[in-house]
């Protein structure tokens, strides 16, 4: 494993089950009476927050609080960032503070390969821009697996705004290294203008490619992509790439849905599909804390610590 | 003053008199006394002209200013520059462009030609006064909104018509401002990998392509910055091909950088250092434009060199400044991409680099063959030379460039500005 997780593509195959692997550890953990480990004691995570993300947040916190590690929480808002302070000194200040790891969410693509070239802790992408999320990728993972049975040769869809997609990006990589085939299904001014060269496939079609999938991972369209022509309007692109109850019926009987959150309930997902018994959406959720405890846990170099 | 042992263009050795800031005779074993440097054949060039220099005085004396920037120039072998106008405030009236020429006169290192906008304060609406520039004592006879595109097509028009009154040209940075609103780098593979938002290369091509037209039918003078696209060249090379007074520069780091460099260099991805507009585009473009600077299709080398302070640029991409300096490295890079790849002769270079920007922008003074009654505006290269490049050894006040640790060939030995050195042994005078 490398010092740190930038993208979901810094990871091998082997990298990537071992992530799996421990997960599927810690998670045993989890559902003891008394969840927490000794594990990251005395280490420093810090959370360095410069969008809102309160879910993503949370997640990263709880999983170094189980792993007993200290945990600061660092928000642009109401911070000297706010203030006009750099990215660098940012960094600079957190150095000196001692963070063992440091969990950046910017909306800036690569910020986190600019802080990694400023710190000496471990740097863990929690979302940059429009790049990638590989921690959410590998949450993604591991929800398809326990209920898929595995990887290798699953037909995945990706649907909806992969072009601003962070998560699309980090599953692609991702499923790609596992074994899994991903076809990306969106209009064609949601998709980015080299994308044929990514290891998937690509469809403007949800109807031909639904009957053949076992998993179907459906992405939140952005507001303000929404006035931005990228398709007509709301309504038009609900019909053309929502996951509607008639849609959700031409799925496979044991293929499974998923969203990252946080959905638009009626735009790209239907009510009854994001909440039937084929819907992973909440599990994502728990099994978010338990892939980043994993992180935490192989990053931070364990027990060796 | 004789000059011994120089080869002019790369020809045999010669000697060459200087007297009175003019050359007075070019021969060999020249006799007579005086002062005497030896210019241990190295290849005598024209004084270079740069088309495209951003000074950043008034304003952003931070990054540059124009006493550092011409130090600069002379250190890269130039006579001439010309001064971008998106200063601040912007050269957009007589007094400005009067005090940028007037400060570059008395610092003395080179010459200073002002660019004047095409619009008051950059800003695409009206036109600036483009004759009060041209009559200053600056004598502006380029204007260019650079920076910006001046992407309404009225005013264009008008643009092109108004300066043909004092034979001036528009210099358009070409990039239609709705389809690069928030771009960050080349729209294609590697903005799709790495998220970033794309600068398709149609949105420099269009612009191109609307403004030949617009030239063609007010039978103005169209000059083109920075080209980046192969598509841009096969335009230019059609408006040419009609006849059309359509000229064109290129900058050294579109003949040599591609935008592989922000996924995977020495410095990192998403390194700021490598950010620039237009961007830095892929190999297939990068072959294009060397080809086209070789036949003809492209004028100009021109180093668009845009000074940042260190802040601008260590930061996260998407907040960094865009642009690269690039006067002390211009002739370099043009031997390691052209001179040395067979592609153009020092002749050819002389042409690129000294006499045709001269020519576009009505340097009277700047881009002749070295000859007997030719304003002695001279530089010696060293084209055996070969070293890493070192930020910290550049006269600009700012350090952004992106070719820190690479080695390139060739070295500025000398420089001459109306036969007073401003560079000898490589170091400023």
């Amino acid at each position: 494993m490398n010092r740190d997780l930038i993208s979901a593509g810094d990871l091998t195959r082997d990298d990537a089950l071992l992530i799996l692997d421990t997960a599927e550890e810690l998670a045993r953990v989890s559902e003891r009476s008394i969840k927490k480990l000794p594990t990251l004691r005395g280490r420093t995570v810090v959370n360095l927050f410069f969008e809102d993300s309160t879910r993503t947040r949370i997640s990263f916190e709880a999983a170094a609080k189980r792993l007993s590690a200290d945990v600061i929480n660092f928000s642009a808002k109401g911070s000297s960032v706010s203030k006009g302070e750099s990215l660098k000194d940012t960094a600079l200040t957190l150095e000196a503070m001692g963070a063992d790891a440091v969990v950046i969410r910017h909306a800036a693509s690569g910020a986190p390969h600019r802080l990694a070239t400023w710190v000496h802790g471990s740097v863990v992408n929690a979302g940059d821009g429009t790049h990638e999320h590989p921690t959410q990728a590998l949450l993604d993972a591991f929800s398809m697996r326990r209920r898929l049975g595995g990887l290798d040769g699953r037909k995945i869809a990706i649907v909806g705004d992969v072009l601003h997609s962070r998560v699309a990006r980090s599953n692609v990589l991702l499923l790609h290294t596992l074994g899994a085939e991903v076809t990306l299904v969106a209009p064609p001014t949601l998709l980015p203008v080299a994308v044929d060269i990514w290891p998937c496939a690509v469809s403007y079609d949800l109807d031909a490619v639904l009957p053949k999938s076992d998993a179907v991972m459906m992405l939140r369209v952005q507001k303000e992509r929404m006035n931005a022509s990228y398709f007509p309007s709301e309504r038009e692109y609900s019909r053309r790439y929502g996951l509607d109850r008639d849609r959700f019926a031409k799925m496979p009987d044991d293929a499974i849905v998923m969203h990252p959150g946080p959905m638009n309930r009626g735009m790209e997902i239907a009510a009854e599909v994001a909440d039937s018994p084929r819907s992973t959406i909440v599990e994502q959720v728990a099994n978010g804390v338990t892939i980043r405890m994993a992180v935490l846990y192989l990053l931070l170099g364990g027990d060796t610590a | 003053m004789i000059i011994r042992n120089v080869r002019i263009l790369g020809g045999e050795p010669v000697d060459v008199r200087v007297g009175d800031g003019v050359i007075a005779e070019v021969g060999a074993g020249l006799t007579g006394g005086g002062e005497e440097i030896d210019g241990g054949g190295a290849i005598a060039l024209p004084g270079l002209v740069d088309l495209h220099t951003h000074l950043r005085e008034p304003g952003r004396e931070d990054a540059e200013t124009v006493e550092t920037g011409t130090r600069s120039a002379a250190r890269g072998g130039y006579t001439a520059v010309h001064a971008m106008a998106n200063t601040s405030p912007v050269a957009d009236t007589a007094g400005v462009v009067e005090q940028v020429w007037r400060l570059g006169h008395e610092h003395g290192h080179c010459d200073v030609q002002p660019v004047g906008a095409v619009t008051l304060g950059l800003e695409g609406r009206q036109l600036a006064e483009l004759g009060a520039m041209a009559d200053s004592a600056a004598r502006v006879r380029v204007f260019s909104d650079d920076g910006k595109c001046v992407s309404d097509a009225v005013l264009m028009r008008r643009a092109l018509e108004y300066v043909k009154a004092f034979d001036g040209v528009v210099a358009q940075h070409a990039q239609e401002p709705r389809l690069t609103e928030s771009a960050q780098m080349n729209e294609g593979v590697v903005s799709g990998r790495l998220g970033l938002t794309g600068w398709p290369a149609v949105a420099e091509e269009a612009i191109i392509a609307r403004d030949c037209l617009l030239a063609a039918h007010v039978g103005s003078r169209l000059h083109v910055c920075h080209v980046s696209t192969a598509g841009s060249v096969e335009i230019l090379r059609w408006a040419k091909s009609k006849g059309w007074d359509v000229t064109a520069e290129v900058t050294p780091h579109h003949l040599l950088l591609t935008d592989e460099l922000v996924e995977d260099s020495p410095v990192g991805a998403y390194n700021p250092i490598y950010k620039v507009n237009p961007p830095l585009r892929t190999r297939a473009d990068v072959e294009a434009l060397r080809e086209a600077l070789a036949d003809g299709t492209i004028d100009v080398v021109a180093t668009d060199h845009a000074p940042h302070p260190v802040e601008d640029k260590e930061s996260e991409w998407s907040a960094a400044a865009m642009g690269m300096i690039g006067l002390e490295t211009a002739l370099s890079v043009v031997q390691e991409t052209m001179v040395d790849t067979g592609l153009l002769d020092w002749p050819g270079v002389a042409e690129r680099m000294s006499y045709a920007p001269a020519r576009i922008g009505r340097l009277t003074g700047h881009g002749h063959p070295i000859e007997a009654g030719a304003p002695a505006n001279l530089t010696l290269y060293d084209p055996s030379h070969r070293s890493p490049v070192d930020p910290s050894s550049f006269a600009s006040r700012s350090r952004n460039t992106p070719y820190t640790g690479l080695t390139l060939p060739g070295r500025v030995v000398a420089t001459f500005l109306r036969g007073k050195p401003t560079v000898l042994e490589g170091k400023l005078v």
